[in-house]
């Protein structure tokens, strides 16, 4: 856990009285709506199909349980008792009130939780891998990269005010649970030959209606000199970057209309201005950020627990422990992966009592802390082997122990037309009929690792452009019409899926992925032939074929 | 289903109404023929031709301390003179999400 200084608290107190002010007076028409607007966006305020909405900030996707129990609160005193955790670390509450949001935040305040950089054309939270710091085989815990990017960025002028917004994403893992390749910015923590720490730069990735893969711009740039090389990147997007087109005002746009070589010179010039400025960071800085990372007391445990072994004889635990359980940095830890994703529900959502209970569970078995990942799930990064059969019984007493991640019903899906204004089509109904399909866990299983990703509408917050099984709604002639892509990854192999014909009708759509699986499974060379290796080996032309040959 | 937010021109090609949300909680709700806010469709006026859309939307936009983003919509009128919304967007916003809410569930 990282815990916040004087600096920090006095910063979101102050940004809740402000908002405060902002809220009476727009309530009393002292502002209006225009003026307003920027205002709310910037508070993590949006405008939705039913109300207000409020996305809530998850830095680095790390929460505390006293920080999980406040967002509980918030769902159920100033909402309907549900929070929807996102594809960015954050967690979005669909029925807020404006006269009450500002008490909202104060109650977020008190645990160190705000809303900032959630919305509006500035630098957005900085994301990174939900194992940070227990993952085997990390370089080092990103998110202390993390938080010295969100302390330089935050209110930063110069980041606030942007052509369009900005998001930055860290790994510190050779595999890439960050998607750091869809970022304006990825960042992956690496070592040069001398043991020094760095990063690889990627620059440009992006989806929504012009999705591209991030490219690197830099193959090693040292760590004390990120942010320099981060804020001569954001000078160049800000001088060249198009203002006068929402849709071509991404740096993803810059990056392809000059060319990789071009922009990367173009920095570069720039980075030599104010690389050796005061952006060049101590190293009494980040000592000072790690030290305010606290770790676990780790016992000294065995591998392979009694409790484990003896469990292991039923089978319901063992589906679980398979999917969900993970290897820890630490012999006798497991990472665990709670599902947020049940046979028949809305991906992503979670209810407040759910939440409190979950906080309960971490104090018991995590040492107090939950993480959120991009795909919609939570985790538990700290859980003691002998403690997983205890951990999987209540959990699925709470309806969170679904065997499924990283499975066919894993699926992660944008709010889409059932709550986001700018929807074309529903996502989460379609979702839904997916896991119904394929509820059966021995078939899920023998399908193996599938991602399926679904967005409402082409901004893609659903990332269908990189689901191995991607479906973007659409409307046509007064219809929701479903485009249907694969081939699609957002991990280290980052892709973009290929469109494999016309769309279908929302009533058609889980007879089509159906007809995918069912290729799919009779395609593979072997039982071990990932959905994503048997579409790089064939292409898309046999799935096409599969779907359209009698439709 | 285009977002009516990115409506440009006002064109429309049947019984509209204008509908926005309430600035302070956020809620569904109608312009009415008493030049007040409504959450109730049957209460909402109605217009049949772009000159009244446009001086009913116009009065709307300036009433902006009461509902905020105001637009028009299409609706459909029974004949039983029920008013009802004329796409699945403006149905979602007027009988909530099409699928089960999770604290509901």
């Amino acid at each position: 856990m990282y815990a916040y200084d004087e600096i920090d608290r006095t910063l979101v107190n102050e940004r809740v009285s402000e908002f405060r002010d902002q809220v009476k007076r727009r309530l009393s028409g002292e502002l209006t709506e225009d003026e307003f607007k920027i205002l709310r966006l910037q508070n993590g305020v949006y405008l939705q199909l039913h109300a207000y909405m409020f996305r809530v900030a998850i830095p680095y996707g790390t929460l505390a349980t006293n920080q999980l129990r406040a967002l509980a609160h918030v769902a159920r005193k100033y909402d309907r008792g549900y929070g929807h955790f996102t594809t960015r670390q954050n967690i979005q509450f669909n029925w807020i009130k404006l006269a009450e949001l500002p008490d909202a935040l104060a109650d977020l305040a008190d645990v160190g939780i705000h809303a900032m950089q959630t919305s509006g054309n500035n630098m957005r939270n900085v994301t990174s891998d939900q194992w940070a710091g227990v993952a085997p085989g990390e370089i080092e815990d990103p998110r202390i990269w993390s938080e010295l990017i969100r302390q330089h960025t935050t209110l930063h002028p110069e980041f606030s005010f942007l052509p369009r917004k900005f998001k930055i994403a860290i790994t510190a893992s050779d595999h890439d649970r960050a998607a750091i390749k869809i970022h304006d910015i990825g960042l992956k923590l690496i070592r040069n030959e001398k043991g020094e720490t760095g990063f690889e730069v990627l620059v440009g990735g992006g989806l929504g209606r012009t999705p591209f893969i991030g490219k690197t711009i830099k193959h090693f740039v040292h760590g004390r000199d990120i942010l320099s090389y981060i804020e001569a990147i954001l000078r160049v997007y800000n001088q060249y970057g198009r203002r006068d087109n929402i849709y071509k005002a991404r740096i993803k746009i810059l990056v392809h209309e000059l060319g990789i070589e071009k922009f990367s010179r173009e920095v570069e010039e720039e980075w030599q201005h104010i690389r050796n400025s005061s952006l060049q960071i101590d190293d009494e800085v980040i000592e000072d950020i790690r030290s305010r990372f606290t770790y676990p007391a780790y016992e000294k445990l065995p591998h392979m627990p009694d409790e484990l072994r003896q469990a292991a004889a039923d089978p319901d635990f063992e589906a679980w422990r398979k999917n969900s359980v993970a290897p820890h940095k630490v012999q006798g830890y497991s990472i665990v992966t709670i599902s947020l994703k049940p046979i028949g529900g809305p991906p992503g959502d979670a209810t407040a009592e759910q939440m409190d209970a979950l906080a309960d569970l971490a104090d018991r078995y995590s040492f107090g802390e939950i993480r959120v990942g991009h795909e919609q799930n939570l985790a538990l990064p700290h859980v003691a082997k002998r403690d997983l059969p205890a951990l999987w019984k209540a959990l699925d007493k709470l309806g969170l122990a679904t065997p499924n991640v990283n499975l066919i019903t894993d699926i992660i899906a944008c709010p889409g037309l059932d709550y986001c204004s700018l929807a074309n089509a529903r996502s989460i109904p379609i979702a839904q009929e997916l896991t119904r399909r394929f509820a059966n866990h021995e078939l899920a299983n023998l399908i193996g690792r599938l991602h399926i990703n679904i967005s409402g509408c082409i901004n893609a917050c659903g990332h269908h452009h990189v689901g191995h099984i991607g479906i973007l709604g659409v409307e046509k002639n007064g219809e929701e019409v479903y485009q249907i892509t694969i081939g699609g990854r957002a991990d280290e192999n980052a892709a973009l899926g290929t469109l494999i014909g016309p769309g279908v009708k929302f009533d058609e759509v889980a007879d089509v992925i159906e007809d995918v699986v069912e290729a799919y499974l009779a395609l593979r060379e072997r039982p071990e032939e990932l959905f994503m290796d048997t579409v790089k080996r064939l292409g898309v032309e046999p799935f096409k074929e599969r779907v359209y040959a009698t439709r | 289903m285009t977002s009516p937010l990115e409506q440009k021109k006002i064109k429309i090609a049947g019984p509209s109404v204008v509908t926005a949300n309430r600035t302070w909680d956020g809620i569904v709700v109608y312009r009415t023929a008493a030049k007040g806010w409504s959450a109730d469709l049957s209460e909402a006026a109605i217009v049949r031709n772009s000159d009244e859309a446009k001086a009913l939307l116009a009065e709307s936009v300036a009433d902006d301390v009461g509902a905020i983003g105001p637009y028009i919509a299409p609706v459909q009128i029974g004949a039983d003179g029920k008013i009802v919304p004329g796409n699945l967007r403006e149905q979602i916003r007027r009988t909530g999400v099409t699928i089960g809410q999770p604290a509901q569930v």
